[in-house]
């Protein structure tokens, strides 16, 4: 039998399991969802490549030693590294190395029918909101999710009520702040009352140099006829870890659309896991990766259709310079039940280093009979009828790509819908050309 | 000394074994001419002008090309523009999410610092585009579309044609720029082409009707074939080929 068989485990398997057997004892629902959290990681362990929903992202390869759980971030240091989106009107929460810092967080005056909560008050008051983490099921193992479940200690807990409009945008910036490399939890639920309207940013930084780890997942649980916009921007050190997981539950006649805009981290993967759950809703989960050097950027994407006559959209953008490593992995489900059912996904990639690579992995699951799904993805060089247009009218090199290439992540960040949102994206895609150089 | 010498020129297709497309293909054009290329589909002409522009699918595998007596050849694709040649495409291409007046500017702008001049301001960009798209009747509609984006054929040549004046070239290729265009539009694209002739500036109009010639008046004509340039004479000679078609130069080369 499989059981009987103990796999021999890595230092850095060794030591998260290590971690994970101090956990606090504890008698309520949080306790129990750590402590399963902690099981399914001490017999599965890290992925690695045999493990389908991980095959281009090795875990047990990439991440080869633990670190420990990093230390309550010095405020003066956390200020300095929370750079992203300063020009943006917005409610910022900072959240320094998994913990929230309200000297840093904007948390007076909130409108009325928003409460922000941290993860840490919530459990320590006893607050009736956690009983819905942990509610959104990614339907599998996943070992960088139970890792935080199991792990984190704080993060940010917000609900609007139904039928409120927020309009300033939510940012929950999160920064790595230390000079040792330590690793992050970061916990975080957002639950949007039926029909209330709601924009959530989540920001990722660090320093550039310090091999520190950032794991974070925020569960987004969407009512009847909300409308939900997320936008991300994952901007961590360029020699950090990065695994973030973002889970939905979409109500019916709801509206929600993420965007994932990614240059940070040396590995980075982010999972999504969307579950609609209500007839009729529409969801847009799109991205676009910026990668240069040695940098690994995975995203995986799961979108389970389980009610009749929702309709999904993925556009994921990935530009590859020097010898980086792009992965899309995307799968839409489509249920029995889920007739009517549109869902429609595409990745297409830009490589512009020689040595970069791309991997594609759409998937269609389909139960059902009466639907209209469909993939594609693309691998390819700067268009070169294009680029000598372009160069025939006088425009250099260096400068008609970074036109192409702005045109080519554009389409995708065109889904942001918050005007200064998706400027400052824009002008992020343009910085990283300017550094291209 | 000719602002641009072709001689002897020689290109096929680079890393192609097959036949040569330019065989010993030679031309002088002067400041402030207009000479006009006619020729059978496939002689050649699209060719020549995109090897004057640079593109890289070609080898030029003898002969030469200078432009005020510097090797036009040895230069980059955008040194050659900021230099002052111009192509104006038979087939330009869509660049979507490139927006117009962004490919416009930086256009402009890069000419202009290659050539050591400043970048042109805000308001004056403003001015000379509104101005330059009024007379060839292009919409502020268009303007703000990614560059050729969904435009018709006809759209597409009369957008060549205000690059060309927004960017004041000293040498305009016009490959097949009457093609697609309705009657009006012929008249329209031609005043606009007219308008930029100057004693300093040359053109080289490749067209396949006599009647874009009507409009702008060539000071020579020359009969391509087979890659290479068989006949040359005045205006008259394009009524000549309207009526006779090419079928004698298909007999000499048989
Ligand atoms: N990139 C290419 N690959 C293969 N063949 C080519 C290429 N470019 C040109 N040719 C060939 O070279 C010859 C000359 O083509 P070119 O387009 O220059 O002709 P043209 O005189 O402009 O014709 P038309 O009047 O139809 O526009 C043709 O036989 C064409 O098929
Ligand atoms: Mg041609």
């Amino acid at each position: 039998m499989n059981a009987e068989i103990r796999p021999i485990r890595t230092p850095a398997e060794q030591a998260l399991i290590a971690e994970l057997g101090g956990l606090p004892a504890g008698t309520d629902r949080l306790a129990d969802l750590r402590r399963a959290a902690a099981r399914s990681f001490e017999e599965h362990g890290l992925p690695h490549r045999r493990v389908e929903e991980w095959k281009y992202t090795d875990l047990r390869t990439l991440m080869r030693d633990a670190v420990p759980v990093a230390g309550t971030a010095a405020v003066a240091e956390a200020d300095a590294r929370a750079r992203a989106l300063r020009e943006v009107e917005v409610r910022r929460i900072v959240v320094a190395n998994g913990a929230v810092v309200p000297e840093l967080s904007d948390l007076a005056g909130l409108e009325e029918g928003l409460t922000i909560t941290t993860l840490a008050g919530a459990i320590a008051s006893g607050d009736e909101v956690l009983s819905r983490i942990g509610g959104i099921l990614p339907g599998r193992y996943d070992a960088a999710l139970a890792l935080n479940t199991a792990l984190a200690k704080d993060g940010v807990v917000l609900t609007v009520a139904p039928g409120v409009s927020i309009a300033r945008p939510i940012h929950v910036a999160h920064v790595f702040a230390g000079d040792a490399a330590a690793a992050s939890y970061a916990r975080s639920l957002v639950v949007v009352g039926a029909g209330a309207k709601l924009t959530y940013v989540e920001s990722f930084e660090g320093p550039e140099a310090i091999a520190y780890q950032a794991n974070s997942a925020t569960e987004f649980v969407v009512g009847d006829e909300a409308h939900l916009d997320v936008v991300r921007l994952q901007q961590d050190g360029g020699s950090a870890f990065h695994l973030s997981t973002i889970l939905f539950d979409v109500g019916r006649h709801a509206q929600v659309h993420a965007f994932t805009f990614a240059t940070g981290a040396s590995v980075a993967r982010t999972s999504l896991y969307a579950t609609l759950s209500g007839d009729a809703s529409h969801v847009g989960f799109n991205g676009a990766a910026l990668l240069k050097g040695r940098q690994h950027s995975d995203s995986t994407l799961f979108v389970d259709h389980q009610v009749p006559g929702c309709e999904s959209r993925e556009l994921f953008k990935t530009v590859l310079d020097d010898s980086s490593r792009g992965v899309f992995q995307g799968k839409i489900v489509v249920r029995q039940a889920a007739q009517k059912t549109d869902g429609r996904m595409m990745s297409r990639a830009l490589l512009l280093g020689e040595d970069a690579e791309m991997d594609n992995k759409p998937e269609l699951e389909i139960f059902a009979d009466d639907v209209a799904c469909g993939h594609g993805a693309t691998c390819g060089d700067i268009d070169e009828e294009l680029l000598f247009y372009l160069r025939a009218r006088g425009i250099p090199l260096k400068e008609a790509q970074s036109l192409l290439v702005q045109a080519f992540v554009g389409e995708a960040i065109e889904t942001v819908e918050h005007d200064g949102l998706r400027e400052a994206l824009v002008e992020q895609a343009e910085a990283w050309l300017k550094a291209r150089g | 000394m000719a602002m641009l010498d072709i001689d002897n020129l020689h290109a096929k297709i680079d890393g192609d074994e097959g036949q040569e497309i330019l065989k010993g293909l030679s031309l002088k054009v002067n400041p402030g001419e207009v000479h006009a290329i006619m020729g059978p589909n496939g002689s050649g002409k699209s060719t020549l002008s995109y090897i004057l522009a640079g593109k890289e699918d070609y080898e030029v595998t003898d002969g030469s090309v200078t432009l005020d007596g510097e090797d036009l050849l040895e230069m980059e694709i955008d040194e050659r523009a900021a230099k002052g040649v111009f192509l104006a495409f038979q087939y330009p291409v869509e660049v979507p999410g490139v927006a117009t007046m962004t490919f416009l500017r930086s256009a402009l702008n890069a000419q202009r610092k290659k050539r050591g001049e400043a970048e042109i301001s805000t308001p004056d960009f403003l001015r000379l585009v509104r101005d330059k798209a009024a007379n060839l009747g292009i919409s502020q509609d268009m303007l703000r579309r990614g560059v050729n984006v969904g435009f018709s054929g006809g759209e597409k040549k009369r957008a060549e044609i205000l690059q060309m004046a927004i960017l004041e070239p000293k040498l305009c290729i016009l490959d097949e720029t009457d093609s697609g265009l309705d009657i009006d539009a012929l008249k329209v694209v031609s005043e606009g082409v007219n308008a930029l002739r100057s004693p300093d500036r040359a053109m080289i109009v490749i067209t396949h009707y006599q009647r874009l010639l009507n409009h702008i008046v060539p000071d020579f004509v020359h009969v391509m074939h087979k890659g290479r340039i068989v006949r040359s004479g005045g205006k008259e000679l394009a009524l000549e080929l309207e009526a006779n078609g090419y079928a004698e130069y298909q007999q000499d080369a048989a």
